[in-house]
């Protein structure tokens, strides 16, 4: 080693001492230096905005966290006191029957596209549509749904609200449920057709478990966007101060948290907007929640 | 070139090797004709019998067609929609190309070993148990996954963690798995698709050590890159090669015999060559 150092140097060395020791205000190094300063000054400021606004929450919002607050019903104009319990069970119900709709049809459509005939006409056209929907402004879901369902039940109604949050939701579940899919590696097919199993049992059996810590991220991360929405629901769920009563109450108007943020943020009244700045905290730890459950099971690996 | 011009032509002209009349019994009898991917002809004219509790070894060079006739004896080029075989492959008299034949019930009957090791996600138990839970056995499946693991002498190795993932393994280990997975079900063939050619030399010795005790229960039938492999477990070889001579890259058996015959005096001068290492 030695030895091809000094034939390598040979000539040179004998002329000038090497200079290995780094320079602070060497051309290069310097370019380097700011260059990596200035990538970490962005990072830092693309965090700045969530972390600034979950700072906001926590201190405007927080002081009104309690059983109360997160069970009871919305105060009426001059009322002190109330909560947003009715919000939170319907954003929930309403994510519950998104969620219903839109997990089977998308996963069922994702093994059509990543298994059955991928390459198909049919599955071309799917394809390129569910991509298109990923960028559909989220208020002509409600517009699509008002003038579906809500003229003709004549009602604003749960119902309506979950079915918009699924035609969001459906898009996300589908392409993410084929990624995880195709993920799957050819030869662990190959040994399940190998033991003799049929196209569906293969899928059943073997593609589907592999692929599910991947297909239960992207769900997660639909439902995580479905409970934030409240352009769709404007048009399809609207509001209200009471408590969804039973099955028939799915087919009447009904509250959400996003809903009642942009109802009481906009009052003159003070207990009204703290309520506001609560239910954003909640929604925001809701949100949160189902990132991280999303990040911890995407991670785990049979 | 000049080993293609020393084979004795046929009235085709093209060579079709003679056919190797085996003296015990048969399990498959396989006639390729012709087979197809799309408008690609890949093999042509060979004849290869597989005699029951015996390793059969399909040599020759890369592209020579060995794999495609393996895997067409238990019907796995099924899964690739532009194949196409004509002939027949006759498994105990019956021809698994007929129309009637379910693919899906062949491959219960003539398992496979892969290349590269392929356990599924979930635990070694449970890979073990897939092909027992697939056929709805009714007994105990404590008992059969002990089995398959002995015989595929992964137990000692693997007992006290037959919860954890098949994916944990080292790759010698997920090969042998892989074996008992396959061995589970008892099927009465068992095809190796140059199964050590993923291992390192110790877990090679490993499996074929393993291929010598699995002849006594099964018919083995191995494709391999290695001919030391070949010399060491095949009771009977065929060596396949290309025929390049056309523009095409066809594969076709040249020889076929007991494995010393082939190796120690093959009879065609192409085979020659190849088991003395002058091509590959």
């Amino acid at each position: 080693m030695s030895e091809q150092a000094s034939q390598a140097t040979l000539g040179r060395a004998v002329l000038t001492e090497p200079r290995l020791r780094a320079s602070v205000f060497e051309g290069r190094g310097l370019k380097s230096r700011l260059l990596t300063g200035f990538t970490w000054f962005l990072a830092a400021l693309a965090a700045l905005p969530l972390i600034s606004v979950i700072y906001m929450l926590v201190a405007k919002g927080g002081a009104r966290i309690s059983w109360e607050t997160l069970t009871a019903l919305p105060p009426a104009a001059f009322e002190f006191g109330g909560g947003i319990g009715p919000a939170i069970v319907g954003t929930l119900v309403m994510v519950l029957i998104g969620s219903l709709i839109s997990i089977p049809v998308g996963i069922l459509a994702a093994i059509y596209l990543a298994e059955v005939a991928p390459s198909s006409r049919l599955a071309q056209v799917a394809r390129f549509l569910a991509k298109v929907l990923t960028g559909f402004p989220s208020i002509l879901a409600g517009v699509f749904v008002y003038a579906v369902l809500v003229i003709s039940m004549r009602s604003y109604s749960a119902i309506a609200g979950g079915i918009s949050l699924a035609v969001l939701m459906l898009p996300t579940v589908i392409l993410t449920a084929e990624e995880a899919l195709k993920q799957v590696p050819q030869r662990m097919k190959d040994a399940a057709y190998g033991m003799g199993c049929t196209r569906a049992q293969v899928i059943g059996k073997v593609t589907l478990p592999t692929a599910t810590p991947g297909i239960i991220t992207g769900v997660l991360l639909a439902v995580a966007g479905a409970s934030g929405e409240s352009a769709p629901l404007l048009f399809t769920a609207l509001f209200s101060s009471y408590y969804i009563s039973g099955l028939e109450g799915l087919a009447e108007p009904t509250a959400s948290l996003s809903i009642l943020i942009y109802n009481f943020s906009g009052m003159p009244y003070d207990n009204q907007i703290e309520l506001a700045w609560t239910a954003s905290l909640v929604l925001v730890l809701m949100v949160l929640a189902l990132n991280i459950l999303a990040r911890v099971l995407g991670r785990r690996k049979a | 070139m000049s080993a293609v011009l020393a084979i004795d032509p046929t009235e085709t002209g093209e060579f079709i090797a003679e056919p190797y009349q085996p003296e015990g019994a048969t399990v498959i009898d396989c006639n390729v004709e012709r087979i197809f991917y799309g408008d690609f002809l890949a093999v042509r004219d060979s004849t290869v019998p597989v005699e029951k509790n015996k390793i059969t070894a399909f040599i020759g060079p890369s592209g020579c067609g060995k794999s495609t006739v393996l895997r067409s004896l238990n019907r796995m080029n099924d899964l690739i929609p532009v194949f196409r075989f004509q002939g027949r492959v006759d498994y105990h008299g019956q021809d698994i190309y007929a129309k009637d034949v379910d693919p899906v019930v062949v491959r219960r009957y003539i398992g496979m070993v892969f290349q590269q090791p392929n356990p599924f996600s979930m635990s070694i138990y449970d890979n073990v148990a897939f092909g027992l839970k697939l056929n709805k056995f009714k007994g105990d499946y404590d008992e059969k996954v002990q089995t398959a693991l002995e015989r595929a002498a992964l137990w000692k190795e693997v007992k006290d963690k037959l919860k954890n993932s098949g994916l944990s393994l080292s790759g010698g280990q997920q090969q042998r798995l892989c074996i008992a997975r396959a061995i589970a079900t008892e099927p009465d063939v068992l095809l190796m698709d140059e199964p050590c050619s993923a291992l390192d030399p110790i877990a090679t010795r490993q499996v074929e050590e393993l291929m010598l005790e699995l002849r006594e229960r099964f018919t083995v039938g191995l494709v391999t890159h290695n001919m030391q492999q070949a010399t060491r477990v095949g009771d009977t070889t065929a060596f396949f090669s290309v025929d390049i001579s056309k523009g095409g890259r066809t594969g076709y058996l040249v020889e076929m015999g007991p494995t010393q015959a082939v190796f120690e005096d093959p009879k065609q001068d192409l085979t020659k060559e190849y088991v003395r290492g002058e091509f590959s």
